[in-house]
């Protein structure tokens, strides 16, 4: 188990990087806690895997450090970095049992046969896979033999830090749920640093304590959940997470105030006199149908069951907002009040009063 | 141009894959087949496109019976979860083969190769081969090739399934509307219940290879036939609890009572009550008391499924907003129970409207 420090960290897959959009990962700086649970968190070419391949030693960053524990690891190769990892796919070995499986990478570092005993029984246990155990490897379904490569990415007792790149993404729709689960109630079981790599949020909101939220090649916010749901950073981060994602509206900003058509609009932050592009972001849960407001037509309405994604067109651009089932949806012009504690200014995509700073 | 399966079921040896089923598709139609993997959802759709020959029963197409005809004598396209391309040709000869096979002018094959390009946000990458494009760009390329000619049928079977999140929520938006001025019949499989209600049509909801419900996607959703066809139609699941009725109370095993709807008969039931309806915060008068232990805290970014169990019966409840809960502690729900439903032993739904009940 390791604290693990990223330092001044970039990196480019060219030789000779120039411009911003050369850098495969934009400069980082970054404490992960020994024993947190974290996600890594974007969409796919945001520059997240190039980030674990930096951690795991497969890849040799261009600038910058990576310590754990203090320890500067960056010119490690990967075997010497004491790193778990957990693949997309199942790394099993069909011939053998589950438990022959499980006890690989103990046997393969020489542990004696009472401990990896013990530690096979454990980690089997926490995985479900204690009634298996007997068989071969080779009849299991996907969900089964990724299981089993959870295990082995578990079983050892001396790694730094355990990585999961996208381990759901063979898993039918329907089980991923009791994996999700499952991963998240091993954490609190093996106090190990764990990595989870992946670009749904979903996966990466209910497994990790802290998210880095990744968008072209930099972080945009660090954060509990609760923090990206309630407080994004970044109009990147209200988008991208939650369902429908924030509304960025254009707008002016006056005095540090916010307005649309010259209609104040009331807000949780200021805006300072930096010239830039300005928006409004605010959530589909924190906009409703008042009898003042920001005036809009409502352009569509889509049923969703317990809910409808109301979609109506204002001065700022297209608003979403969330209606509950049973209730009204004005026929077409209606008026907007956005909630001032859950609606900010953004400028040029930064949370206004903190921008560049994830 | 209407497709009819007339009683058509599918046995592989021994075992049932499909029940004898009779379904009508109209054209201009979009019909979503609802259910969890290997409900026959994949099965019934390539007998619709002549991969499967029904075991008996008859499909027919525009008034002619089609059952024996092979795929490529008919006009079907078929979209399916994992794409392919053509790897030796760009993006562009990828999207233009089914056009240049029914030789189509080259200026009609440039503009709706456009056009549809532009819809899967793939123009910028028509010069590239599919091995340059990322997992989601060659999926929808795939699309767009099964998409672009003028196809009777147009089969997709979860074809959103292997995108990312935000991009699934683009495409269905838009999906509906690519169909919209068309005039063929087209079936979409999927999985999930919110996607069936956001694309609307009509829904045949699917268990174990028959189909348990029929009829407008929403009302389906909102007037479940039985049991099954609720059960199908809940993402998270449906809570379920045995419930008994007697003088005028409704009792579960839970421990929690509430006063019965008028008209419910003395006798047991199955409720069902979705996990939206369950809340963390007291969300009407008629709201019970659940309480249980919390076992999993799923987040989904915008909406928090907290699973619990009350008296070793499993729950769900479903909200607005990032709530993190403490698995291991004891919480309290609130079942809004004015919204739940009465199954009767045989899993009908108990018709309550007539006594004023609003479903």
């Amino acid at each position: 188990m390791a604290r693990i420090t990223l330092k001044n960290l970039k990196h480019a897959y060219m030789p000779n990087p120039v411009n911003d959009e050369d850098w495969a990962l934009k400069e980082l700086n970054l404490d992960w806690d020994d024993g947190g649970a974290y996600a890594l968190l974007g969409p796919s070419g945001c520059g997240k895997t190039t980030l674990l391949n930096l951690i795991s030693g497969l890849l040799t960053p261009s600038h910058g450090s990576i310590l754990f524990d203090d320890h500067d690891v960056t010119g490690l190769p990967p075997e010497q970095r004491k790193i778990a990892q957990v693949f997309q796919f199942p790394v099993v070995y069909d011939t053998m049992t589950v438990y022959d499986n499980l006890a690989f990478p103990l046997r393969n570092r020489g542990v004696d046969e009472t401990t990896v005993n013990k530690r096979v029984l454990e980690v089997a246990e926490m995985n479900d896979l204690t009634a298996t155990l007997g068989n071969r490897a080779s009849g299991l379904t996907a969900d089964g033999k990724q299981k089993i490569s959870l295990g082995r990415g578990l079983v050892r007792t001396d790694v730094n830090a355990i990585l999961f790149d996208e381990p759901l993404t063979v898993i039918d729709p329907h089980l991923k749920f009791q994996l999700r689960s499952k991963l998240k109630e091993l954490h609190t079981r093996v106090p190990n640093t764990m990595i989870y790599v992946t670009h749904d949020q979903t996966e990466a909101i209910t497994f990790a304590d802290k998210v880095v939220v990744m968008n072209v090649g930099e972080v945009v916010q660090v954060g509990t959940p609760k923090e990206l749901f309630e407080e994004p950073h970044h109009t990147f981060v209200g988008h991208f997470i939650g369902s429908p994602g924030m509304n960025v509206l254009d707008c002016e900003v006056k005095n540090g105030h916010a307005y649309i058509a010259g209609k104040r609009i009331a807000t949780a932050n200021k805006a300072s006199a930096k010239a830039g592009k300005s928006e409004i972001g605010v959530r589909p849960e924190f906009v409703k149908f008042a009898g003042r407001g920001l005036e809009a037509r409502v352009v569509k309405v889509s049923d969703a069951g317990r809910f409808s994604v109301v979609e109506a067109d204002s001065a700022g651009g297209r608003v979403r907002l969330l209606v509950d089932e049973g209730g009204t949806i004005p026929p077409d012009t209606a008026h907007l009040e956005f909630d001032p504690a859950a609606t900010r200014i953004y400028t040029n995509g930064w949370l206004a009063g903190r921008e560049g700073q994830p | 141009m209407a497709l009819e399966l007339k009683n058509v079921a599918k046995k592989v040896g021994a075992d049932v894959h499909i029940h004898p089923t009779d379904l009508t598709f109209e054209p201009g139609s979009f019909n979503i087949l609802l259910g969890t993997t290997l409900a026959g959802k994949t099965t019934l759709m390539q007998m619709m496109a002549g991969l499967e020959k029904p075991t008996s029963g008859e499909v027919w197409f525009d008034g002619r019976n089609v059952t024996g005809t092979a795929v490529q004598k008919r006009n079907v396209s078929m979209v399916y979860q994992q794409f392919i391309n053509y790897p030796n040709m760009s993006v562009f000869d990828n999207i233009a083969s089914p056009l240049r096979v029914a030789r189509l002018p080259d200026q009609e094959i440039q503009s709706r190769v456009g056009e549809m390009a532009e819809l899967m946000r793939i123009s910028a990458m028509l010069d590239r081969r599919p091995s340059e494009l990322s997992g989601g760009q060659q999926q929808r390329t795939a699309m767009a090739r099964a998409l672009v000619k003028d196809s009777d049928l147009i089969l997709l079977d979860e074809p959103l399934a292997n995108l990312d999140f935000k991009l699934r929520e683009e495409m269905r938006d838009e999906l509906p509307r690519l169909f919209a001025e068309r005039n063929c019949v087209v079936v979409y499989a999927t999985t999930e219940p919110t996607e069936a209600l956001l694309l609307g049509g009509q829904t045949a909801a699917m268990h174990e290879g028959r189909v348990v419900d029929l009829g407008p996607t929403a009302q389906i959703y909102r007037h479940p036939s039985g049991l099954e066809s609720a059960k199908v139609f809940s993402e998270p699941p449906i809570n379920l609890a045995s419930a008994s009725v007697k003088s005028g109370w409704v009792l579960l095993d839970e421990g929690v009572s509430w006063k019965a709807d008028k008209g419910l008969a003395d006798g047991t039931y199955t409720i069902g009550i979705r996990p939206h309806h369950v809340s963390p915060v007291r969300q009407s008068s008629k709201s019970v008391v659940v309480e249980g232990k919390v076992k999993v805290a799923e987040l989904t970014g915008s909406e928090s499924i907290i699973h619990f169990h009350a008296h070793d019966h499993p729950w769900v409840s479903l909200s607005h907003g990032v709530h993190p809960f403490e698995t291991g502690r004891f919480a309290r729900f609130y079942a809004d129970m004015s919204k739940c439903f009465y199954f009767d032993s045989g899993g009908h739904l108990v018709d309550l409207s007539s006594a004023g009940k609003a479903a």
